[in-house]
């Protein structure tokens, strides 16, 4: 009945290629609704706005916790002792410069002290290797579990990764980058906000 | 070692067809499956009722990622959809417009076999697994119409559920049991949802592969009820069949693009089709200690309902109801007819399925109306009996019918 031997016939190729065409056009229109609606819904976006935190009554060398998107965002004040650490360290970070796009650090945070105010530090408190929550280690020496040079940061108990007082990663361990900084920015000596940048 | 598979293809499709009969399922059903060429409009359904399935299946997938089956949280889950998921508003409503455009076409594809004779010997098991997936299609709607928790949906479980509990002896603690509780509840609810996601979708699948392994199995029939296999030419291919690809398979492509434009317009413009395929009462959360003051279930278990109502006995109500389904499973048994078609039968047996469409359109009608008004009850009854009446008679009008001769070949349109 049919007859596979002869070659198509030129406008019946061009009817069928056609009609697939409108088929492909046809499938991604209906697709695309179906995939977007497992994307963040208004709920899950409003849940992930942005946290203000009030910093004014923290002391010097205080590290602060606070959830952002699910997440702990860290908020250390430092001290100039702890500023003071960041020069020895230099040498010993992987990305010293934050020059690294994994995670990419935000303009305001391309310096030493990777953030806006030196005096504060606000990191997302997620080690880049697998996922942790690294614990604060700002005691110099002393400690079996870090190297005898330690001025003081933060070590991933999972797998070993340290991280200095401005949250680089040190070389060769097993986080490849430094903590991510959020967006952020101040809306007042005292007020943070976590989860948006400066409007310019 | 064993011997190696003979297969006609090679490469990649040969692999496959030494182990897989990809290419003979092809063939079997597809390539080399021979339809009669005489297909008409009413031949559209049971394609278009695939896609409805497989559209139902997609969006309940999607709907499922948001919805929560617990009593206290549904109802704002499905708005949840509805306002704040992406594009969630289109999901729901085709599930919704999805479930009433099922049974449109699985109605009008139940209404082709009446007029063809599709459920005559040998096709009668193709029939019961098709009055098989309607009902477990009735059980899917149902349940599925709880899951949104709205007033509609929790009234309309309770009296099905009260139903059960007409069964003489066991009735009370089988509805007990159905329920899982006391009274329609969040248990009630769970297992609905478990049996609406899972269980009758598993069922109908099977169900849907079934009916279309038994047709294949003898061929479809055709608007002029005659065996196409009788006349075949001498590679035993039918004189009137045609391969059902591609000439079928791009004939329905043009019934689902009518289908979808028609579903669409609804979809887009009435998905509420006037509160009937989505209940205004249903936008109220579920109250458990007031009744809407007029329920009546979805539009498309109304004739069922209207003969329900129309017996003064719960028990008997409740029997009848069932009868009027599982009259159905006996057609090919008691039509008596010498031919299969309408095209070719007397008078007799065009009035009776008149008689017929017109008493169950009427009874839909009747099914939706308050169950106060006097000339209302009187005319369910008239039309119950009315619908009984087609099938209890029909060994005895069929028998005596005056039949035209069928031709030796198919005709394109009736009386030609």
């Amino acid at each position: 009945m049919s007859d596979s031997s002869k070659p198509l016939d030129s406008s019946r190729r061009l009817a069928i290629g056609l009609t697939c065409a409108a088929g492909a056009v046809g499938t991604v229109g209906v697709a695309v609704p179906f995939l977007s609606s497992m994307s963040p819904s208004e709920r899950a976006k409003a849940a992930g706005a942005p946290v203000e935190v009030d910093v004014g009554d923290m002391k010097p060398g205080e590290l602060r916790s606070v959830e952002w998107r699910g997440k702990p965002v860290w908020v250390l004040r430092r001290t100039p002792e702890m500023l003071e650490t960041l020069e020895k360290t230099e040498s010993k970070v992987a990305d010293p410069g934050s020059l690294r796009t994994a995670y990419p650090t935000p303009p305001y945070a391309q310096n030493p002290q990777r953030s806006i105010n030196p005096e504060y530090l606000v990191v997302i408190a997620i080690c880049t290797h697998l996922g942790c929550v690294p614990i604060e280690k700002f005691q110099a020496g002393g400690d079996p579990s870090l190297p005898d040079d330690w001025v003081g940061g933060f070590l991933c108990p999972c797998h070993g990764s340290t991280f200095d007082l401005s949250g680089r990663v040190f070389k060769n361990k097993p986080a490849p980058d430094n903590l991510e900084v959020p967006p952020y920015f101040f809306l007042s000596d005292t007020r943070l906000l976590i989860g948006e940048e400066k409007q310019a | 070692m064993a011997q190696e598979k003979t297969v006609e293809t090679t490469g990649l499709l040969g692999w496959i067809d030494q182990r897989f009969p990809l290419t003979k399922l092809w063939k079997e059903h597809l390539s080399e499956y021979y339809a009669p060429k005489n297909f008409n409009f009413w031949y559209f359904f049971g394609s278009l009722a695939m896609l409805v399935l497989v559209i139902q299946i997609v969006t309940g997938i999607f709907l499922v990622m948001h919805y929560k089956p617990d009593a206290a949280t549904a109802f704002a889950s499905v708005e949840y959809i509805m306002r704040d998921v992406p594009w969630g508003w289109l999901i729901r409503y085709m599930h919704s417009t999805g479930a009433s455009a099922f049974f449109i076409v699985v109605y009008l594809h139940m209404f082709r076999g009446l007029l063809y004779g599709s459920y005559r010997k040998p096709r009668e098991l193709v029939w019961i697994f098709g009055c098989l997936i309607f009902l477990a299609l009735m059980a899917e709607a149902f349940m599925g119409y709880l899951l949104p928790w709205g007033q509609m949906s929790y009234w309309g479980a309770q009296v099905i559920v009260n139903l059960f509990s007409a069964i003489p002896f066991i009735g009370p603690d089988l509805a007990i049991w159905i329920r899982g509780d006391y009274v329609v509840g969040d248990a009630t609810l769970n297992r609905f949802f478990s049996f609406h996601v899972i269980a009758v979708p598993l069922v109908l699948l099977g169900l849907v592969v079934a009916h279309i392994i038994a047709l294949h199995e003898v061929g479809s029939n055709n608007p002029d009820g005659i065996e196409i296999k009788a006349k075949k030419d001498a590679r035993g291919i039918p004189l009137d069949g045609i391969p059902f690809h591609p000439y079928y398979t791009v004939h329905d492509i043009l019934g689902v693009a009518v289908f979808l434009i028609a579903f669409s317009a609804v979809l887009f413009f009435a998905p509420e089709f006037g509160g009937y395929f989505l209940e205004y009462n249903n936008f109220i959360p579920a109250d458990p200690l007031v009744t809407p003051p007029h329920i009546a279930p979805v539009w498309y278990f109304t004739p069922f309902y209207a003969i329900l109502r129309s017996v003064p006995s719960k028990g008997w109500g409740a029997f009848l109801m069932l009868m009027a389904i599982v009259l159905l499973f006996l057609l090919p048994w008691l039509d008596r007819c010498r031919v299969k078609s309408i095209r070719y039968r007397g008078g007799t047996y065009k009035a009776a399925l008149a008689i017929f469409a017109i008493s169950f359109i009427a009874l839909g009608y009747l099914g939706m109306q308050p169950a106060t008004e006097k000339v209302y009850v009187y005319a369910s009854r008239i039309f119950a009996i009315l619908y009984f009446l087609f099938f209890l008679l029909m060994p005895f009008y069929t028998r005596a019918e005056k039949t035209r001769p069928v031709p030796e070949r198919v005709v394109y349109k009736a009386g030609h």
